[in-house]
């Protein structure tokens, strides 16, 4: 409060940045932003109840080391400077525009909500689900609650080769008694422990050097407990003589893939103690999901073999006429996340999917920015979103200091207006109670967390304090 | 916590950072700590720096050295190896600053935050 009163008396100006999403890119684009000049203060407004975006519902459960990184953005919101509230639907309880009436500057930061569909007969039978709605399953995010996968089947079938596919075909394969000691949603804990999965493919419509996923990611499923890595020794023929002149990045993980493949020999131990396994498949586009004789559920999908060619410095991937039929019970779909269009005003590039903007100064609207994967289109990993708001920030403090936004002081304007629609904020302070109880829920589980996945739970548990008093 | 620290007769040396927007920032250096270590207990002024705490999952401790320290430095391990080609900016002397322990031989070595808006946009 001190900090509010300091800010009415001082004659400093002062400039009002909001950001809308609370993801690593909202959260790096306000911390930047207040560093870099003192004169600002933001406000972080999230759709769900909760902060942190992907790094809470998207981030796999056995990877809570990348999630250390909320610790800084909490340390942000407690230092003063950035508010966060939570609940608030950005394009419906509140405009873009009304919120560019009440601040100097808005940047979007919203991530990328949708995703991108295959468009091949069969996609909407049941067992074949997005990869996003099955990391947002066993994340525990609300709206994928009752997605419950069919996971009565041996084979999954991954469509995709990026770091999304592999993080889902290792929640499939990873052994219970580690997925558990996790902040894995008890409910899915529960699904997997009865799941009959025992062989994950992975399906890329080109080879071995176009894979999309991290050497990190590679490197834990080689290694993955219980599990043996299926690759075909001819996928990898001749790579040996290309490696050498791989990029640094590329170079380590296409030895190790090609390591791996060659490794002697499946070794007689290692199929012993392994009931799991995992594969590559390169050159399959996926034709068409096949149903089974109910006519209700996936049987397996029906493949394009292609080969690849050079076409202008490009190698592309061209049905070569073979088809290839894998027989599986559950398809996941993991071909990409897409940005959507959240309000008329912004302009849009629908063909990249990303915010038309130059250097995250969004084209035509003054006051207007963006940052993150709606910036930049859904690649890249958390640190790629420091890099790109960082870079935002700069921009926004430019356009500061050379007086093309003008200061706004209205300080309450926003929360009146949104109380004035019926619509509970949630203050960092209400998030911090919902991680107390998630934490507590989770110590009687002997985990770090179990996530409350009801809105109206979290939202209960928020304002318990304001209902006592 | 780092027991270092706690130690009467802990050794200081002298570190320098270059920021990304090139200031340099000479702080002292308790021998044995990491250089992650280092610039929180220094409070350096690094956007992001350290996001996954010192557990080898995010390379937000990138640091490019000189080739006569970096030379002396013990090998990476293919974990770090594994975060560092994801690094921006990355060089044939850069490290994880997590990774690599403070000795007294590196009393007034230069280390640099890379500049990695530049490259922001070819992802
Ligand atoms: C499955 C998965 C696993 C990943 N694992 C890793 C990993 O291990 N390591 C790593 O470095 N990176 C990982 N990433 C990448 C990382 O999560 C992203 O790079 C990063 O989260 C992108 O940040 P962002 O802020 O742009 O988007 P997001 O994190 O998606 O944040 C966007 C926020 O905006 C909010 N929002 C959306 N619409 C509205 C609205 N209308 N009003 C208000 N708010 C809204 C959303 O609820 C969300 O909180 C992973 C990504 C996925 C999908
Ligand atoms: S602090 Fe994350 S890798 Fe060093």
């Amino acid at each position: 409060l001190g900090f509010h009163l300091q800010r009415l008396y001082s004659s400093q100006q002062q400039f009002r940045v909001c950001v809308v999403g609370s993801g690593p890119a909202g959260f790096y684009t306000a911390q930047s932003l207040v560093k870099n000049n003192k004169n600002i203060t933001v406000d972080i407004l999230e759709k769900l109840p909760v902060p942190f975006g992907l790094v809470r519902y998207g981030v796999a459960p056995d990877h809570p080391e990348v999630k250390n990184v909320i610790n800084q953005f909490t340390a942000l919101a407690q230092g003063g400077r950035c508010q966060f509230f939570g609940n608030i639907d950005i394009g419906n309880d509140v405009t873009v525009s009304e919120l560019l009436d009440m601040y100097s500057a808005v940047v979007l930061s919203y991530g990328a909500a949708s995703d991108k569909k295959l468009n091949i007969p069969g996609e909407n039978l049941k067992g074949v689900y997005s990869a996003r709605n099955f990391v947002g399953w066993y994340n525990g995010l609300p709206q994928d609650m009752e997605l419950n996968p069919n996971l009565d089947t041996e084979t999954a079938m991954v469509i995709g080769q990026g770091n999304v596919a592999l993080d889902v075909a290792r929640i499939l394969l990873t052994p219970i008694e580690i997925l558990k000691k996790t902040d894995i949603s008890y409910h899915a804990q529960e699904a997997l422990s009865r799941s009959k999965v025992k062989r994950v493919y992975l399906v890329g419509r080109r080879g071995p050097l176009q894979v999309s996923f991290t050497i990190k990611e590679l490197r834990e499923m080689v290694k993955l407990p219980g599990t043996r890595p299926l690759l075909q020794t001819a996928d990898f023929k001749g790579l040996d003589k290309v490696i050498p002149g791989l990029p640094r990045g590329k170079k380590r993980l296409i030895e190790l893939l090609y390591k791996t493949a060659n490794e002697e020999p499946r070794n007689a131990d290692r199929i012993e103690t392994t009931n799991r396994e995992w594969g590559l498949k390169f050159l399959r586009s996926p034709l068409e999901i096949i149903a089974d004789k109910s006519g209700g559920c996936v049987a397996g999908v029906r493949f394009a073999i292609n080969h690849i060619q050079e076409k202008g410095g490009q190698e592309i991937a061209l049905p070569s006429g073979e088809e290839e039929f894998i027989k599986c019970g559950i398809v996941l779909k993991s071909i990409g996340y897409k940005s959507v269009q959240l309000d008329p005003i912004i302009p849009f590039d629908t063909a990249q999917g990303v915010i038309k903007n130059d250097k995250g100064r969004v084209d035509k609207v003054r006051g207007l920015y963006c940052s993150g994967w709606v910036k930049r289109g859904p690649v890249g990993v958390i640190l790629s979103s420091l890099n790109d708001s960082i870079e935002t920030a700069k921009t926004i403090i430019t356009d500061i200091e050379d007086g093309t936004l003008s200061e706004k002081t209205s300080e309450t304007s926003l929360l009146d207006l949104l109380t004035s629609r019926g619509v509970k904020t949630v203050t960092f302070e209400d998030w911090l109670n919902i991680d107390r109880e998630e934490r507590l829920r989770g110590q009687s589980r002997d985990k770090p967390r179990e996530k409350i996945s009801d809105i109206n739970e979290m939202l209960d548990v928020a304002f318990k304090d304001k209902k006592d008093t | 916590v780092c027991t270092t620290s706690l130690l009467s007769k802990e050794e200081k040396i002298t570190v320098n950072y270059i920021n990304r927007d090139g200031t340099k920032m000479p702080v002292k250096a308790v021998v044995g700590d990491s250089l992650l270590d280092v610039a929180i207990d220094n409070d350096l002024d690094i956007e992001g720096y350290g996001a996954c705490e010192g557990t080898l999952a995010c390379s937000t401790c990138h640091l490019i050295f000189e080739e006569k320290q970096f030379d002396s430095l013990p090998g990476a391990s293919d974990e770090e190896m594994d975060m560092l080609d994801l690094a921006w900016g990355v060089t044939d002397t850069s490290r994880l600053g997590c990774q690599i322990t403070v000795t007294k031989d590196m009393d007034g070595m230069t280390v640099t935050v890379p500049e990695s808006v530049a490259d922001a946009r070819d992802v």
